[in-house]
């Protein structure tokens, strides 16, 4: 089945709205907390459970992430919710703030009741005018209800939220340069340790999760840990997001079981547009290493499948390119993006990345050298590990991939002055 | 904060509707207090959108009066981020993303159409002061590839119609905002 997590609302009229969500078992897992059936200990065991893995990019176990705050520590502590959503291809928080917006606000203020934190930021990206809107409005109907303010629901626990908007950086997805912008400053990245559960957002204690995270978590305490980790497989529990573009005839958001083949997925997405063959995936994000047809067919849809052949799961985001893709072209978008949003802080990822950018140009023009696809390797792999956020490797990582399975076409290119597939 | 010779009669609130200094004031209070540099972005981006979507010094030197923080703080914000502009641009700034999945499903073809209907390229703006076009990384919104935004609307799916749709709704509002501006000139 899909659409059981974050989308449980879609199939509903205004499912942005609260009582859409409340007839879904929306605020339920609040009120259990409030009538005392849901401890500190339940809820991080429970999530701990579910396999819950950070559905930003790196997949990191949500549940252990929560139990590194410190919570009894005094003083102010943050929760922070990371909707910036820049990652080439992904295109899932922005649909969860704009039809599911009560049920991420239900996540964080459960962060926040488990953190002892009484404030939140929303962080959504600056163009996200239209989320900002629902969120708001998402809000105030929560305040009306209690459910967000003071005393919540007669409890001794009080919580704010606030949406915050950037304003066009893709580094503030990183989760220290997006502290450094809630902060009102450039999105650098910042050195880790100290990790933001000990020096976050205005020097405090803050726990950073993605917008698919925060929002899972009302439905696992709902259903139980046990649920959760059952819809998908062990050591990738739940459902997954996945955002399909590219040559698609039906593209779009589909929330499905982690685990499922791949092709079924791709099914679902109307398969190839045209009815053209499947010639490659970027299965998780333009970060995400591209995965040749042959290989993707035989693959499942979760973290340790994605990741035993060779690429990530990342976001998500499931880029399908058809057989007259060229792709020393999708390279060189990629190289590009990397070398425009580097924020140029670790000299490996500024003059790596603008070498690589300008080295793929010079292919696509016709000017390739022969040792350039040995040095774009190497530099890729040396930019790897060196420097202080994980732009770097994000942008390391395609250019090793296209290389590792489609170099014959940068060869046939270098050689013969044109594209491969294009003529 | 500021220098010493600060021109008073460039101060935010003289420079700005008195909504919009309410929009900026409801920034600070997301904020603790003591801390003056959050809400620089927002204020940045409301001074923006009421001066014809670009930024000058005298209004960045005003917004860090405002907010009391160094004008500097102010400057390094709106150079970081790509939706400040710190030169003239059309009162229509339109983003088409040319990012990997909007590229395979055709974002060239929505740039050339765009240029042969403005008669401009891409970084221009057009004569009379009412659209520049712009490209942009990926907007979040791939399933709806190719895809553009234009005044803080995203615009999916598109079509060679679509887009004319969306330049002629553009021109209206603009027809009626000139045409409100010559009865305020009557009066
Ligand atoms: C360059 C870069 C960009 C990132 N962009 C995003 C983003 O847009 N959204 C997101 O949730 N995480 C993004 N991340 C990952 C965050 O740093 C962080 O790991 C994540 O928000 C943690 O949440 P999770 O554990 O729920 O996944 C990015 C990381 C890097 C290095
Ligand atoms: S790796 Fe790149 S983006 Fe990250 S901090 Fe270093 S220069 Fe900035
Ligand atoms: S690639 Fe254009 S919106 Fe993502």
């Amino acid at each position: 089945m899909a659409n059981e997590v974050c989308f449980r609302t879609l199939h509903l009229d205004t499912p942005w709205s609260i009582d859409a969500y409340e007839s879904v078992g929306g605020y339920s897992s609040l009120k259990k907390i409030a009538a005392g059936e849901l401890c500190y200990d339940t809820i991080i065991d429970e999530l701990k459970l579910s396999a819950l893995r950070g559905r930003g990019g790196a997949g990191f176990p949500t549940g252990l992430k929560w139990s590194f705050m410190p919570r009894n520590m005094p003083g102010q502590k943050y929760v922070v919710c990371n909707s910036d959503e820049g990652e080439p291809g992904t295109f899932k928080d922005r649909d969860i703030l704009r039809y599911n917006p009560h049920q991420l606000i239900e996540g964080m203020i459960i962060a926040g009741y488990v953190m002892n934190a009484t404030v939140g930021y929303n962080y959504m990206r600056g163009e996200f005018y239209e989320p900002f809107a629902r969120m708001e409005a998402a809000i105030a109907e929560a305040k009306e209800r209690n459910y967000l303010g003071d005393n919540i629901l007669g409890m001794d626990f009080n919580f704010e939220l606030h949406n915050h908007l950037g304003a066009g950086a893709y580094i503030c997805g990183e989760e220290t340069a997006l502290i450094e912008s809630i902060e009102g400053k450039k999105g650098q990245p910042r050195f880790k340790p100290p990790f933001p559960a000990n020096y976050g957002v205005f020097g405090r204690p803050t726990n950073v999760n993605n917008t698919e995270s925060y929002a899972s978590v009302p439905a696992i305490l709902q259903h139980g840990g046990q649920w959760f980790l059952k819809l998908g497989k062990p050591n990738n529990g739940g459902t997954k997001i996945f955002s399909v573009s590219g040559h698609v005839n039906n593209p779009g958001n589909f929330e499905i079981n982690m685990g499922t083949p791949f092709k079924d997925l791709l099914e679902l997405a109307g398969g190839v547009l045209g009815g053209k063959q499947l010639k490659a995936v970027i299965p998780g994000g333009s970060s995400s290493p591209v995965l040749p047809a042959d290989i993707m067919m035989d693959l499942t849809m979760d973290y340790d499948s994605i990741g035993k052949a060779g690429s990530m799961l990342g976001s998500g985001a499931v880029m399908v390119l058809d057989e007259n893709t060229c792709m020393v072209e999708v390279a060189a978008i990629t190289a590009h993006f990397y070398y425009e949003e580097s924020c140029g802080q670790c000299s490996p990822c500024r003059e790596g990345t603008g070498w690589m950018s300008r080295v793929i140009h010079r292919i696509l023009k016709g000017d390739g050298r022969a040792e350039d696809l040995d040095n774009l390797d190497r530099v890729a792999g040396n930019i790897m590990g060196r420097t202080i956020c994980a732009l770097g490797d994000a942008a390391a990582m395609p250019v090793q991939g296209f290389l590792k399975h489609f170099r014959h076409e940068f060869e046939y290119m270098i050689e013969h002055k044109r594209s491969m597939v294009k003529g | 904060m500021t220098d010493f010779n600060y021109d008073q009669t460039l101060h935010l609130k003289n420079l700005l509707s008195p909504d919009a200094i309410a929009e900026i004031d409801g920034w600070i209070k997301k904020y603790p207090p003591e801390r003056k540099r959050p809400p620089i972005i927002a204020a940045l981006k409301v001074v923006q959108e009421h001066n014809g979507n670009y930024l000058t010094e005298e209004l960045m030197q005003a917004v860090a009066e405002y907010l009391d923080v160094p004008h500097i703080a102010v400057y390094e914000v709106a150079t970081f981020y790509s939706m400040f502009h710190l030169n003239e641009v059309g009162k229509h700034v339109i983003s088409v993303c040319n990012n990997i999945s909007c590229s395979l499903r055709g974002a060239d073809k929505v740039i050339e159409h765009l240029q042969n209907r403005l008669n401009i390229k891409v970084g221009e703006t057009t004569d009379d002061g009412v659209y520049t076009i712009k490209t942009v990384e990926c907007m979040a919104a791939c399933g709806g590839a190719p895809m553009l935004e234009v005044d803080k609307v995203y615009h999916e799916n598109l079509t060679e119609e679509k887009i004319d749709q969306i330049l002629s709704d553009i021109a209206a509002v603009e027809l009626n905002s000139k045409e409100m501006s010559n009865v305020e000139a009557k009066d």
